[in-house]
């Protein structure tokens, strides 16, 4: 097998699992209170993780460029409580401007 | 009186970020293509690893002569996150083994945020209308990407990578309703950014997960 078919075998095998880990294992019971007072925390701190990550993560390097004009759009859009089709495409639309033009 | 949302509740959440996800996965198969995975080989992985970040950071890797191995374990890292976050939608999902599983595949970053009700709790139905509607966009977007390569130039060009976390910002912000939520984001955002400059790609992600333990905390 090339390289690139046993990367797509592994790779898929991989996250298939790990996606189906928890609903195959404990699908359908209740979490104890404790353990849901931690998991229910986990979206808050991953979403954030994810947002400024996916702002200001260079190559193992914090940078603000195009990205934080984007983020900025995005928080000018939810301050005057836009649908999020608005915020999505204010972000897109204020990075893609600074690229254009920087 | 509520009523519990349905699959299409789901599909209409995810309007508004599946046509990036469709561009976003048109430019992994650009990419894949110019890093000289072929045509079949992308398509395939679209269609079973369904994980944006993985997808690209695979490529890269094979891309530069990196090797299978190499590959996998950069990729995998970047999965990582959906063992936790797979635990938190088991609740949710009742039924046979063979439909729990199957519908834990409809898992990613952004079907899971949508799917969010509060409490750490996610709806399914929410789930698998998000999730499905990606996966349709996923593909479809490969397929489009890795025939007419040479067509598209750079998506960065559109500003697309700033779609997403402003996507995830919009639903970061209805989290923020209690005292110790506000205080796991603040402190999953800066152990991410303390991360970055020290670790390998995905495992800032993984780390900020940890920040979620604060609520052993009484």
């Amino acid at each position: 097998m090339t390289d690139v078919w046993l990367t797509v075998v592994l790779l898929g095998a991989v996250t298939v699992l790990l996606k189906s880990v928890g609903p195959v294992l404990i699908g359908g019971r209740e979490l104890s209170p404790r353990v849901l007072g931690v998991v229910s925390l986990l979206a808050p701190a991953l979403l954030a993780a994810f947002v400024a990550v996916q702002v200001f993560g260079g190559a193992r390097e914090l940078v603000v460029d195009a990205r934080a004009a984007g983020l900025l759009a995005a928080v000018v859009a939810l301050l005057l409580r836009a649908p999020i089709l608005v915020v999505v495409l204010a972000a897109a639309a204020a990075t893609a401007l600074v690229r254009a033009f920087a | 009186v509520t009523v519990s949302p349905s699959y299409r509740d789901g599909m209409r959440a995810i309007a508004p970020i599946a046509p990036m996800a469709f561009l976003f996965s048109l430019s992994f198969g650009v990419l894949a293509q110019a890093a000289g995975l072929g045509q079949v080989a992308p398509i395939v992985m679209s269609a079973t690893t369904f994980a944006g970040s993985a997808q690209f950071a695979a490529t890269a890797v094979l891309g530069t002569g990196g090797g299978a191995l190499a590959a996998v374990a950069a990729a995998a890292l970047l999965n990582a996150r959906y063992a936790p976050i797979s635990l938190t939608v088991a609740p949710s999902l009742g039924g046979s083994l063979a439909s729990r599983f199957l519908q834990s595949q409809l898992i990613v970053d952004e079907s899971w945020a949508i799917a969010q009700v509060g409490g750490g709790r996610v709806d399914r139905r929410l789930l698998v209308g998000a999730g499905a509607t990606l996966y349709v966009c996923w593909v479809g977007g490969t397929v489009v990407g890795v025939v007419g390569a040479e067509l598209v130039g750079d998506p960065e060009r559109f500003g697309l990578d700033a779609a997403f976390p402003a996507l995830f910002l919009a639903l970061l912000i209805p989290q923020l309703n209690t005292r110790k939520a506000i205080e796991a984001a603040v402190l999953g955002a800066a152990i991410a950014l303390a991360a970055v400059p020290f670790t390998r790609p995905g495992a800032p992600i993984i780390l900020a997960g940890l920040a979620c333990l604060i609520g052993l905390r009484r």
